[in-house]
């Protein structure tokens, strides 16, 4: 393991992440990933998890059908609430 | 600390990134040129079928929106209602600036945010209450934690279990920012907070989902 996964210097790096991947930067080339395994993995699985997230989590829940007639009814009751 | 409240209408317009997702969900038609949906105009004008269109257009990217945001199905149910109720009231107000997907979206984002908070979550003191045990029983750092690497291959079943699993404020914010795509100043100003707390509670989010995706595998390594 290198000298750059010592715990001082991982608290230090994952201190900045959140504004370094909020930031959007390629943390390829950061001097502390290249000889930490790590974080390296760390940030592997964040940018994994992430993708996936994009990837796999697109809708696909249907609501049940009678939602639509409930929402008739209730905009019925609506629009009589205003007639009147 | 005061809280803001949500503003009533949908947000000003931004950049459409709902499309690529809806495309995939609705017919074509529904993702064309803002403005030029002759439904939309019709349902603008007050026909009912229109209206019920745009409810079959859009009923299951909103339906599991809100499922997502509240994690039960009842709720979900009743969130869906009061964004079309909502959506009823105000068509009429939507001018075209926006894709109607998003406009009709971030609408919905608002109706479950002022559910949330009215069930107590306040969303302005996010590391209060989103992290109930405070940093030391949050996700925390991994400095020196055993390598368990990801797989890579994380299965949408598994992963939706694991987003079910994660606190109110994480899910939002995980949701808001990498399913939905939001920026973090669009997620500050939706949720009333600062762009740093944004990413912050991003990360503790993503840091919460792989310790729940490792999990498995730490327990099966058990003698």
């Amino acid at each position: 393991m290198s000298a750059n996964s010592d715990p001082k210097a991982c608290a230090e790096f994952q201190a900045q992440l959140p504004e370094l991947l909020g930031s959007g930067l390629d943390l390829a080339n950061h001097p502390h990933l290249s000889g930490c395994p790590l974080c390296q993995a760390l940030l592997s699985d964040l940018e994994t998890i992430a993708e996936a997230a994009r990837q796999l989590l697109a809708p696909v829940a249907e609501p049940p059908d009678q939602l639509w007639e409930q929402i008739e009814s209730a905009l019925r009751e609506q629009e009589s609430g205003t007639a009147e | 600390m005061a809280t803001t409240e949500f503003p009533d209408d949908p947000p000003p317009a931004t950049p459409d990134r709902s499309e690529p997702a809806l495309a995939a969900a609705v017919p074509a038609e529904s993702v064309s040129a803002p403005g030029t949906d002759e439904v939309l105009l019709r349902a603008q004008g007050g026909d009912h079928h229109a209206f019920a269109e745009l409810y079959a257009r859009h009923k299951r990217r909103i339906f599991s929106l809100c499922l997502r945001m509240v994690g039960n199905s009842a709720e979900a149910e009743d969130l869906t209602q009061e964004a079309f109720l909502q959506l009823h009231r105000k068509i009429a107000t939507f001018r075209g600036d926006s894709a109607f997907s998003t406009w009709l979206h971030r609408l919905t984002i608002n109706v479950v945010l002022m559910q949330l908070r009215r069930k107590g979550l306040q969303l302005i003191s996010l590391d209060e209450v989103m992290d109930p045990g405070g940093p030391e029983d949050g996700p925390g750092r991994t400095f020196g934690a055993a390598d368990l690497t990801l797989s890579g291959t994380i299965d949408r079943l598994t992963l939706e279990h694991a987003v079910a699993d994660l606190p109110t404020g994480y899910r939002l914010i995980f949701l808001l920012h990498d399913v939905e795509g939001y920026e973090h100043n669009e997620i500050a100003t939706m949720l009333d907070c600062s762009v740093g707390n944004s990413k912050s509670q991003l990360h503790k989010a993503r840091l919460r989902l792989r310790e729940i995706l490792r999990r498995p595998a730490a327990e099966e390594a058990q003698p």
